[in-house]
């Protein structure tokens, strides 16, 4: 076992001028043969090595990376987590997580600066407001907490917006989850990553994989940029290039690759005290601990796999941004970046067996992928493992775009796909 | 800013166009004989390719006439644009890991 982070260890290190701390985790050259391989070092795929370790005492296990931990997505998005989701099967989803995020810093040992601040979403016309309290009701009948705030309330929470939303889009109130809020990307990533090392995972660092062994329709191994490794089990939690490994695995998924973007401002003074997604206009708000705004914007209207946002969205955004908060309208933005989601028909991820025995994706989270990462992660160690669907994974096969049984969710995912 | 060559109007910015997906996927003739997967290939599955695309657009806020493109969807690199009906040009075809 590592040695534990503590108020001990720190004072420890402080006295040799924090030059001794050990490596988080190892970089092995990778085995000729694992039991399970994940593709993918994001926060599903290294969540998904820890539960595997941990839960099913499978540690010969191997995370491959194509470029660096958490380098992707985990590290690309605006940090929100909420379980505020409309349907059973998604609530069951997302709640499942939620409840993972509320003890992880303690379970890793890893402080991953989760803070249940609250996530307030808008509604700016009566259809939204209608969809809003009928996701509010279906919510608690699940036992998430949610709740209707009418503009006086959403002015208290935020004081700093107008609700007139330029007459054109007024708040007209909002859903609001006071369980919700934000976490470090980076630390989630690099938190799993050393409690998986720690229980025999190895993780490896700048390997791409360009190709599947499939014999008999049975996985055996990947091909990657270090050579061929030998696998019983592969499971791929790829976002945004899961298309591209189920073309060379020889089938396809309903998915379209967009990006996403995001944009973060120069530091400021505490303003924004929660967090605000405004869907109509698509404008969603934080602020970082740093005091930096971290602001979400749209998809592209097209595919793409380049990893930065169109123009014509970015202004949407901002636009919305300097309406809502007029404060902000001389605020400079530091950074913009874009990530590459996999979006599905429904707004809803795909945790599954494939065509192909023993090869699983964990994929197609679209815009909202992050809340997800402690549950996803899993669920989908427990579907691997057990090579059959875990209860709360079942509704969210690829199957169900045979079946039609979609789970529709577009109002609550918030950002178009 | 994508600057999209439009058969009927030439080169106008992104935003006047709407995107309708992957292209040459011809709806099955007799629905009602085919299975559920076939239906499900045909609505719901996608090439989604790294590299060269073949995509459906709409010119909606121009002439509103539907056309195709030719594009690189890793490098936003445009190939060309075609009318319906028409043969692509030809491309050297590329597609990304």
């Amino acid at each position: 076992m590592k040695a534990r982070y503590s108020i001990f260890s720190l004072a420890r290190n402080a006295l040799s001028s924090h030059e001794n701390w050990p490596q988080a985790w190892r970089s092995p050259e990778p085995k000729k043969e694992y039991d399970v391989v994940i593709v993918g070092g994001g926060g599903h795929g290294l969540v998904t090595a820890y539960y595997l370790a941990k839960e099913h005492g499978i540690t010969n296990v191997a995370v491959i990376e194509k470029g660096w931990l958490g380098g992707g997505n985990t590290g690309r998005n605006t940090t929100i987590v909420r379980s505020n989701y409309m349907w059973d099967e998604s609530a069951a989803l997302y709640e499942h997580s939620l409840k993972l995020w509320e003890n992880m810093t303690k379970e890793l040992n890893f402080n991953v600066m989760f803070s249940q601040r609250g996530v307030l979403n808008l509604a700016h016309t009566l259809n939204e407001v209608r969809i809003t309290k009928r996701r509010i009701h279906a919510n608690r009948l699940n036992g998430i907490d949610s709740e209707w705030v009418e503009p006086e309330q959403v002015k208290e929470w935020v004081p700093i917006i107008d609700l007139r939303g330029n007459g054109r889009y007024p708040v007209l109130g909002g859903s609001l989850q006071r369980r919700g809020g934000t976490a470090r990307h980076d630390a989630v990533a690099w938190g799993y990553a050393r409690a998986a090392d720690a229980l025999g995972v190895d993780i490896i660092q700048q390997c791409a994989v360009e190709g599947f062994d499939i014999e008999d329709g049975r996985v055996t191994g990947v091909r990657t940029s270090k050579g061929a490794i030998k696998a019983k089990k592969v499971g791929v939690v790829v976002a945004g290039h899961a298309g591209v490994l189920a073309n060379m695995a020889g089938f396809k998924l309903p998915i379209n690759s967009r990006p996403l973007q995001a944009l973060v401002s120069e530091p400021v003074k505490p303003c924004v005290h929660c967090v605000v997604m405004a869907g109509a206009v698509h404008a969603y708000i934080s602020q970082s601990d740093k005091g930096e705004l971290v602001i979400g914007a749209g998809t592209d209207a097209y595919n793409s796999y380049a990893q930065w946002g169109s123009n014509p969205v970015t202004e949407d955004t901002l636009a919305a941004i300097c309406e809502l908060y007029p404060l902000f309208r001389r605020m400079r933005m530091m950074r913009q970046w874009g990530g590459v989601v996999d979006t599905c028909p429904d707004a809803s991820p795909i945790i599954s067996t494939t065509p192909v025995k023993g090869l699983y994706f964990n994929c197609g989270w679209g815009t909202g992928g992050f809340k997800a990462t402690p549950g996803s992660g899993h669920i989908f160690a427990d579907t691997v493992a057990n090579d059959r669907p875990h209860p709360i994974a079942e509704p969210f096969s690829l199957e169900r775009f045979k079946t039609g049984f979609l789970i529709d969710e577009h109002a609550a995912a918030g950002v178009a796909h | 800013m994508l600057l999209i060559p439009c058969p009927y109007c030439g080169e106008r910015a992104e935003n006047e166009f709407s995107y309708g997906g992957e292209a040459h996927k011809p709806r099955p003739e007799v629905p009602e004989e085919i299975s559920d997967a076939t239906w499900a290939d045909y609505v719901f599955l996608q090439k989604n390719t790294k590299g060269t695309y073949y995509e459906r657009w709409i010119h909606s806020h121009g002439c509103r006439r539907w056309f195709n493109l030719v594009r690189d969807t890793l490098t936003h690199e445009i190939h060309g644009a075609y009318r319906m009906g028409e043969a692509p040009p030809k491309v050297d075809e590329k597609t990304y890991v």
